[in-house]
């Protein structure tokens, strides 16, 4: 069970570094979801892997660790808060930018594949009514 | 003590003239005569000891495991520098009251010749070698201050950086070279030093060590070829090029020549290195600066042509020599430090000091044009005169020595050729600014200076006329004494009489006046010869050196580092840190451990297969963004699975709606952004990708199982002791999360808040894409699906009552506030997705910010409660009620703790979504028609 666990984490943390690594925020994102994925794998890992032994006092004879739990608990809140700010950041940036590259800007000589690609898009014009929140 | 206290005086005033300036100029400038002043009656009642050869060392450790200490010492060659030090600054600091312009700055002039007095002092007082480093480079830092006090001007500022850029260099390897030192040695304690020099002299690291030490030395003495930064020095204020550039600082180098004297020297190496370096710098400034028509750059070669003559003494093998080289020191520290404040008073009262505009100035100012002559007098070396005697001891050493063996009259020769220049700019100095036509092109119309500005001047030049008429009476002990300490040992027979027969020296002498005065009398003829040679700008060839090697190489190397690409820093990044930690790694004998694996089932295989795949598939596909995202939901539902079968329902709950909360999120922002990502990576870009993905993540893989295998040690037992007895509950994780580390939720429920206030401001003022402008993208007809609307109005009242159930329970079995508060969240988001935004906003009219400050503050306030009854903060209390219906309930204040998380979570996640929600309201028809 440990190596199949420690094949889980690795396997995590490789596609999320890969994706990482990526030039658009979007994939970006997900990988650092991936990696607090793995990340929290691996703090409740520090705990050993146990079946059935919850840490709830009065339901067995020994507890599983409950601090890196508490740990990992925490985590997960606060790597939502950190997703959503990040998120948030990345459509900021290509609202402000143009661009949805992770460093503000196309890449030059990539215009001509990025013309071609459908799914190039025109930011709506400035003062355009559809733009501003309803109220 | 008093020692020390000469040395901290001047530190101490650093502040007098900064507080006393805004009192007027004459009050600024007695405040700061009053340190040096003291410290010179102080130095002054210490004569008679140090006269009797006394030396007297004070110290206290300061660093001692580096041999560091604070440690001062008083001898002949200390006092004699400090005498210098003291009595010049008294002068200057007299004389700058005067000089500068009333819009100067003057309590920061004065507070940084103050500032470098202080390091100066501690320069020759220092008994320990790291120490004297430390002075040593305090002097070029205020020195770089004071050059560039005018730091309006671009040439100051670029004089200053040159200035700190050589002689900070040279500092380096001097510190350098005294580590060296004091590792051979295995001290340094100047004392242990001075009485090691066999011991150093025959190490095989004497080579380095004194090739350092001197390079520290020639660049601090403007010694040829580090002599080009004296020049562009003097774009600082008089007062400062003749104190620090004429009179101390650049002797700072030949000080340490003499004080090193006994360690360093004895040796051919230091003979050829110190008399070569000395003539050559000697014979070289002597000549440059007779062509020079700046009448301060004029004053800066013949400083630097000094101090080669200094060195040149200190690089022959008499031991006569070294007492010429103390003498001359001091008869050069007065009459060049009166020469600049007179070109100083020239420059203040007619706006040039360009010789070629100068001329018949005498008639003016008739005191600073005899002044000026008979300092000039000195400097040439007429007899009557300081400058003579000392010369006449040149002179004497430099027939006597045999340094360079059968090459040994080339030093006479050559010291000859540099005095007829000497003599030379001595009389070019004085004629064309006092003699001559009557000026015409005048900036201004020129004047006598004020008597208390000619002071300092005049009694400068008494002490050359007196040390030239009684050598022996004003001197003699002082320069025993200096002479008596640099050599270690008994002093040579020497004579400071004034006549001493006809011999060669003197002959020697009278011709290079001839030669000098012919030597002028033809000065175009030989300007003509001078303006042939190839002309070097010291400065620009200099900042282009710097540039070429220090900016561009500088600029090459952060460009291959830092190209800007985030892709770039972050692989490298990741790269470097698996790199770290596979050296920890090696370390271990077996990855795995001694603890036995535990049974792998069916169920757990099947699971973890499925997230390798669909984290695998997530990466692949992520150009399909909308795909990708789906594996990703995959992944994160069976992080849910795994918390629950390795034992921890909370994580397992939380994951859960987390997970559906985060889906939702990147569902919303997906609908802003392309829905597909472009193929950026070239092929080279996806083998580094893989290749750093699949080294990070075989890493991390490995850390785990090395982990997972073997035993295991936990600090928890404690929680899982008193979690009943102390927090009240039974569910360790929330009694942990709630009660023990009470204060780290407290933080993070904060953190929720600022991040979700930080996504409402960025969301503020958005510029958005319009996706439904994209004629690529089919939207689905069906705005509001049918089967959602229905199944969605049984679950808000379901799901309240489960969150409040999971609420509850939280402190004793699995649940608490942060679940409950997630699902709350996803029940109402939940309305918004299938109602939309303006039906939903209808119902829900109320703002989520408060909820969200409410959460934190009640948690806050739950916390301070504790402090009411004297227990720290968030410390719990609970006990049992007993309540009708109900039977017997446990209140704890962990419970009111808890709440506040509960607020707060749903606050901040709902004004992150509904914030979110609200930008995709770009299109409000459909509503409308609802």
């Amino acid at each position: 069970m440990e190596l199949l666990f420690s094949v889980l984490i690795a396997i995590l943390t490789g596609t999320g570094i890969y994706l990482l690594l990526r030039a658009r925020t979007f994939p970006v994102v997900m990988g650092v979801a991936l990696i607090s994925y793995a990340v929290n794998l691996f703090l409740l890992a520090m705990g050993r892997l146990r079946t059935g032994q919850p840490a709830i006092i009065g339901t067995g004879e020994s507890y599983t660790d409950p601090l890196p739990q508490a740990l990992v608990l925490t985590a997960i809140v606060i790597g939502f808060a950190m997703t959503a700010f990040v998120t948030v950041l990345a459509l900021r940036a290509r609202g402000e930018l143009g661009n949805d590259h992770v460093d503000g800007f196309e890449e030059r000589g990539r215009e001509q594949e990025r013309q071609q690609s459908a799914s190039e898009e025109k930011p709506a014009e400035p003062g355009d009514d559809t733009q501003e929140p309803r109220p | 003590m008093l020692l020390s206290l000469i040395i901290l005086l001047p530190f101490i005033g650093v502040l007098l003239p900064v507080i006393f300036h805004r009192y007027g100029r004459s009050a600024c400038a007695w405040a700061t005569a009053i340190p040096p002043f003291a410290g010179l009656l102080l130095l002054l009642s210490q004569a008679s000891r140090v006269f009797a050869g006394e030396v007297q060392v004070v110290r206290w450790n300061w660093i001692p495991e580096l041999g560091l200490e604070l440690a001062f010492r008083l001898d002949g060659l200390s006092f004699l520098f400090c005498l210098l030090i003291l009595a010049i600054g008294l002068l200057v600091i007299l004389y700058g009251r005067y000089y500068l312009a009333e819009t100067d700055p003057m309590g920061k002039f004065f507070g940084l010749l103050l500032l470098f007095m202080g390091a100066m002092l501690g320069v020759v007082t220092a008994s320990n070698l790291l120490l004297l480093v430390l002075f040593w480079e305090l002097t070029s830092l205020s020195s770089f201050l004071l050059i560039s006090y005018w730091n309006g001007r671009s040439d100051a500022r670029r004089g200053a950086r040159m200035a700190l850029t050589v002689t900070g260099a040279g500092g380096l390897a001097m510190l350098a070279g005294v580590l060296i030192l004091g590792h051979v040695v295995g001290s340094f304690d100047l004392d242990v030093v001075l009485a090691s020099g066999d011991l150093i002299r025959e190490h095989a690291w004497y080579p380095v060590i004194l090739v350092l030490i001197l390079l520290g030395i020639f660049t601090k003495s403007a010694q040829f070829p580090f002599h080009f930064w004296l020049p562009h020095a003097m774009s600082a204020p008089t007062p400062v090029s003749s104190y620090l550039h004429s009179a101390t600082m650049v002797k700072a180098g030949v000080f340490l020549l003499a004080r090193l004297y006994p360690a360093l020297s004895g040796t051919e190496l230091w003979f050829i290195l110190v008399s070569m370096v000395g003539l050559i710098t000697m014979t070289l400034g002597a000549v440059t600066a007779l062509f020079k028509h700046d009448l301060k750059g004029l004053l800066a070669y013949s400083t630097i042509s000094h101090l080669g003559l200094v060195t040149l003494l200190f690089g022959l093998d008499t031991r006569l020599a070294v007492v010429a080289a103390l003498f001359h020191i001091m008869n050069h520290a007065t009459f060049k430090a009166s020469l600049f404040m007179a070109v100083g008073i020239v420059d203040h009262e007619t706006g040039t000091r360009d010789m070629r505009v100068l001329s018949g100035l005498g008639k003016y100012m008739p005191m600073t044009a005899m002044l000026g002559l008979i300092a000039a007098g000195a400097m040439a070396g007429v007899p009557l005169l300081n400058g003579f005697l000392s010369t006449e001891m040149f002179l004497g050493e430099a027939v006597a020595q045999q340094v360079l063996g059968g090459w040994s009259w080339v030093i006479p020769v050559v010291a000859v050729l540099a005095k007829v220049f000497s003599v030379a700019y001595s009389i070019r100095f004085i004629h064309s600014v006092f003699y001559g036509p009557e000026p015409t092109e005048l900036p201004k119309p020129p004047h006598e200076a004020p008597f208390f500005m000619r002071a300092p001047i005049l009694i400068l030049v008494g002490l050359c006329l007196l040390v030239g008429i009684a050598p022996g009476l004003i001197i003699g002990p002082l320069l025993a004494a200096a002479a008596e300490t640099t050599l270690a040992g008994p002093i040579p027979y020497y004579s400071l009489a004034i006549w001493h027969g006809w011999n060669l020296p003197l002959l020697m002498s009278i011709l290079a006046m001839v030669l000098g005065t012919m030597a002028y009398l033809n000065f175009h003829r030989l300007l003509g010869l001078w303006e042939r040679l190839p002309a070097i700008n010291a400065m620009d060839a200099f900042e282009d050196f710097v540039h070429d090697v220090v900016i561009v190489r500088a600029r090459q190397f952060t460009g291959l580092l830092e190209n800007g690409s985030l892709q770039h820093y972050l692989s490298l990044l990741i790269l470097g840190t698996v790199v770290v930690a596979a050296t920890g790694l090696w370390g271990l004998e077996s990855i795995r451990g001694d603890v036995p694996l535990s049974p792998i089932d069916p169920p757990s295989v099947a699971i973890a297969l499925i997230m390798m795949v669909t984290a695998v598939y997530s990466a692949i596909w992520h150009h399909e963004r909308i795909a990708a995202l789906m594996f990703l939901s995959v992944v994160g539902l069976g992080m849910a699975l795994v918390f629950a079968r390795f034992s921890a329902p909370d994580l397992a709950l939380t994951q859960l709606s987390v997970e559906i909360v985060t889906i939702v999120l990147l569902m919303l922002i997906l609908f802003l952004l392309p829905p597909k990502s472009p193929n950026d990576s070239t092929y080279g870009h996806l083998v580094r990708d893989g290749i750093v993905a699949t080294s990070a993540g075989t890493g991390v893989g490995v850390l785990a199982y090395a982990v997972l295998t073997r035993p295991q040690e936990t600090i928890s037992d404690y929680f899982i002791q008193n979690s009943v007895s102390g927090g009240g509950g039974t569910n360790v994780v929330n009694v942990i999360l709630v009660d023990f580390r009470g204060f780290d939720t407290f933080g993070e429920i904060t953190v929720m808040a600022i991040a979700a206030i930080g996504i409402f401001g960025l969301l503020d003022g958005m510029r958005l894409f319009d996706p439904k402008k994209d004629p690529n993208i089919k939207w689905a007809s069906d705005k509001y699906p049918l089967l959602l609307l229905i199944l969605n109005m049984p679950v808000l009242p379901l799901a309240l009552m489960v969150a409040v159930y999971i609420f509850l329970r939280g402190h004793n079995m699995p649940g608490g506030g942060f679940i409950a508060g997630l699902i709350v969240a996803i029940a109402l988001i939940l309305q918004y997705l299938a109602n939309g935004l303006r039906w939903s906003n209808n119902r829900m009219q109320w703002d989520y910010h408060p909820l969200v400050g409410a959460g934190v503050l009640l948690a806050g306030l739950t916390g301070l409660g504790s402090w009411f009854f004297g227990a720290p903060f968030l410390t719990s209390a609970f006990d049992y009620f007993t309540i009708p219906l109900l039977g017997e309930v446990e209140l704890a204040t962990a419970m009111l703790f808890d709440i506040g998380v509960f607020l707060a979570v749903v606050g901040a996640t709902l004004l992150i979504l509904a914030n979110l929600g609200k930008l995709r309201s770009l299109d409000t028809s459909a509503e409308e028609n609802r």
